[in-house]
């Protein structure tokens, strides 16, 4: 539950901050002033496996790279929210969001006449004015915009045709798709339709086996030239991954001063990157007092959170980090608020943190609530679903 | 409509059928093995195999055509991409694929049917009698139809799926009848005895239009009666003439909602004049076993249509 005052003041930080991340991805792809102006280390940005040369020099509609946003909220007191990090590819959970909803509301009534809650159901409706407000320069009439799942044997593909359903748009496979001349079509039962905007969930590895990997079977031959040339939009636009590794993270602060030259609203949480040498002085130091995390992990996976960890653990882990320091970042253990859980032993306190969902197109918005992920182990910090957590119903409340 | 999301829709409704057909198949085999065979010991079971246009894959498998084992092969074998078992996976995976464009009591209806099997199958098969195997089919593929009837948008979503219903049933019951006729009297002599009267009997049963029968024509039952009944009387729900007309009401449905006229459903309708046209003489004349196997031509070839014309996505 977050007050309406809490909650306006988070929207406005995580406005802020999708405003930055998306300014960056436009800067590194063009002239990359920022690395220029040495605010942030060329190796960083040029030499991330995320960074897409085939994307160089290309501008995507309305200057948006990362159109959903992710951004995933800790507090430790009362007023004190962090960013713990932002995901700028195709953050999931959405659903999660949405369903959660219905069930407390159809469970217990009460509550939501009492309270004065605000409501989250338009969230797919927003989702596709988003999509369809970045549709690329050719189109010129109502823009057809489809979801782009890897098919019905992906975990996430309930969350896909989930949102296909209440968008109204058709929910497309690879297969479903194909390049004619300077657009895509989709194959209907009506001959072939064009598309405008996709809305991929697959990886930018996959999306173009002509451009990418070239055994791909879930993407589509010869998109990549299509978006190029400004015939189909696809978002997240590729090659927004740069911007969401752990180690690019501790440079948003600097990218709000950079491109919007105001200070952040949100605070980072204090991170020590391996890669540089009295970092990982300090890391080595204090190991068994950290969270340490792969630049590129995700899932809650390859992580070390000191405190809870075995020594031998701790030591196992000092050794990986020393074979590859530029693969880790460590953060202070930070005290994650906790909310009344009901688990086996009745209700307790579990560790939780916060994904609202930012939608960046010709405006910026975002619904009241997000996805609270919680850990249902005693004591545990890692939220992720992946690792055995769980999901709560996120409310704001109106003044 | 994506083409794909048409033909997950119409081979739902394949799938349901043709499980339906294999039910019915077994009942069929059922009833006949319980007659005192003319010539002394015969087989039957293996004349359902050859309707079932599966007997290259239970030889290689099961090799003795017993009771049993065509329980397992037409039931129970995954391996048998038309058993019941199967057809029921398969409807259901559709389903799931396809979950968006199902209201929830279809959905319901075919996840039922796939849960409850997926409970048959653990059961030892002493327990399962096949009477109660077929009836268990015949009720869940009449309430995943009653749940479309009941409950679905009539969009062409809606003509897809029945589209898929009429013409995997047109098929199979092309392929009953041909059991009956083809296989099972392959001598002339038995036509028009008791014994032939009976399995025409057994036909009617398997098609659940026994009583239905009864009603439209009474007094004897005859050869020419039952392929009249089966073949050309509209009344009758699975005769082919009902079945070609479903299909062209569907495609003509189709055809209109897109504003594109198809080669396919001109093909339909000229099939549809042409049985119209035809009567029972006619149809013994060509030969019932040669006008069968055309019309099993005719309809693989529809199929193959279908396909090209809606499914794949390039429209002609």
């Amino acid at each position: 539950m977050i007050s309406f005052g809490s909650a306006s003041k988070l929207e406005r930080g995580i406005k802020q901050r999708a405003r930055a991340l998306n300014a960056f991805l436009v800067d590194v792809y063009g002239r990359g002033e920022i690395v220029r102006a040495g605010r942030i280390p060329a190796r960083l940005v040029y030499r991330n496996d995320a960074y897409e040369k085939a994307v160089v020099g290309f501008v995507p509609p309305k200057g948006v790279y990362s159109h959903i946003v992710g951004i995933d909220l800790v507090r430790t007191g009362p007023e004190d929210f962090f960013v713990l990090e932002d995901n700028c590819r195709t953050p999931s959970g959405v659903s999660y969001m949405l369903e959660n909803r219905e069930i407390m509301m159809r469970m217990f009534p009460t509550l939501f006449r009492e309270n004065r809650i605000l409501p989250i159901d338009n969230y797919p409706e927003i989702l596709r004015r988003t999509l369809a407000s970045v549709a690329p320069l050719k189109c010129k009439h109502d823009p057809v915009v489809v979801i782009l799942t890897p098919g019905h044997f992906n975990s996430a593909y309930y969350e896909h045709s989930f949102l296909a359903d209440l968008m109204g748009v058709e929910l497309v496979e690879g297969q479903d798709l194909f390049v004619q001349g300077e657009f895509v079509y989709m194959r209907t039962t009506e001959g072939p339709k064009r598309v405008d905007v996709i809305y991929r969930r697959i990886d930018d590895a996959y999306i173009d086996p002509l451009c990418f990997r070239a055994d791909s079977m879930l993407g589509v031959p010869g998109l990549m030239d299509v978006y190029r040339s400004g015939g189909v939009s696809i978002c997240s636009a590729p090659g927004a991954g740069v911007a969401d590794d752990k180690a690019v993270y501790t440079y948003v602060p600097e990218m709000i001063r950079f491109y919007l030259g105001e200070e952040p609203l949100l605070k980072n949480v204090p991170t020590w990157k391996c890669a540089e040498a009295d970092d990982l002085a300090y890391v080595l130091d204090k190991l068994g007092d950290l969270v340490v995390k792969e630049v590129h992990g995700s899932g809650g996976y390859g992580m070390l959170v000191g405190p809870k960890s075995t020594k031998a653990e701790v030591e196992a882990f000092r050794g990986r980090i020393l074979a590859n320091p530029g693969k880790y970042i460590a953060q202070p253990t930070l005290a994650l608020s906790t909310t009344p859980t009901f688990v086996e032993e009745g209700i307790a306190p579990r560790h939780v943190d916060l994904r609202p969902y930012c939608l960046v197109g010709e405006r910026i918005e975002l619904v009241p609530g997000g996805l609270t992920r919680v850990a249902l182990k005693e004591g545990s910090l890692v939220v992720n679903s992946s690792q055995g957590g769980g999901v709560k119903d996120t409310w704001v409340l109106a003044e | 409509m994506l083409s794909r999301t048409a033909a997950n829709l119409y081979w739902i409704a394949r799938y349901m059928e043709r499980a339906e057909t294999a039910a019915r198949l077994l009942e069929v085999g059922e009833r006949i093995s319980l007659l005192p065979t003319a010539q002394g010991y015969r087989n039957e079971w293996d004349s359902l195999l050859l309707a079932a246009g599966s007997a290259i894959g239970f030889d290689a498998k099961y090799g003795d055509p017993v009771q049993r084992n065509i329980e397992s092969w037409l039931f129970f074998d995954r391996d048998n991409s038309s058993s019941v078992s199967a057809s029921i996976m398969s409807a259901r995976e559709n389903g799931r694929i396809v979950r968006t464009a199902l209201t929830s009591q279809v959905w319901d209806a075919l996840n039922g049917a796939f849960q409850e099997l997926r409970e048959i199958e653990r059961k030892p098969r002493s327990e399962m009698e096949l009477s109660r195997l077929t009836e268990w089919t015949m009720r869940h593929c009449a309430m995943v139809r009653g749940a479309i009837d009941a409950t679905l948008l009539r969009n062409d979503g809606y003509n897809f799926l029945n589209l898929g219903y009429y013409l995997e049933r047109g098929d199979s019951t092309a392929r009953l009848m041909d059991v009956k006729y083809y296989v099972l009297l392959p001598s002339i002599d038995y036509v028009g005895t008791g014994y032939d009267n009976y399995q025409w009997t057994t036909l009617l049963r398997a098609l659940s239009s026994h009583r239905a029968f009864h009603w439209a024509y009474g007094g004897e039952v005859t050869a020419g009666k039952i392929a009249h009944f089966l073949i050309l009387n509209p009344q009758c729900p699975r005769s082919l003439i009902t079945c070609v007309a479903g299909m062209n009401n569907h495609l003509g449905r189709l055809a209109k909602l897109y504003g594109l006229p198809t080669d396919l459903h001109t093909r339909v309708t000229a099939l549809q004049s042409e049985i119209e046209g035809l009567t029972q003489d006619m149809i013994f004349e060509e030969g019932l076993h040669e006008f069968l196997t055309r019309f099993i031509r005719e309809t693989a070839d529809l199929a193959a249509m279908v396909h090209d014309t809606y499914l794949s996505g390039d429209l002609r």
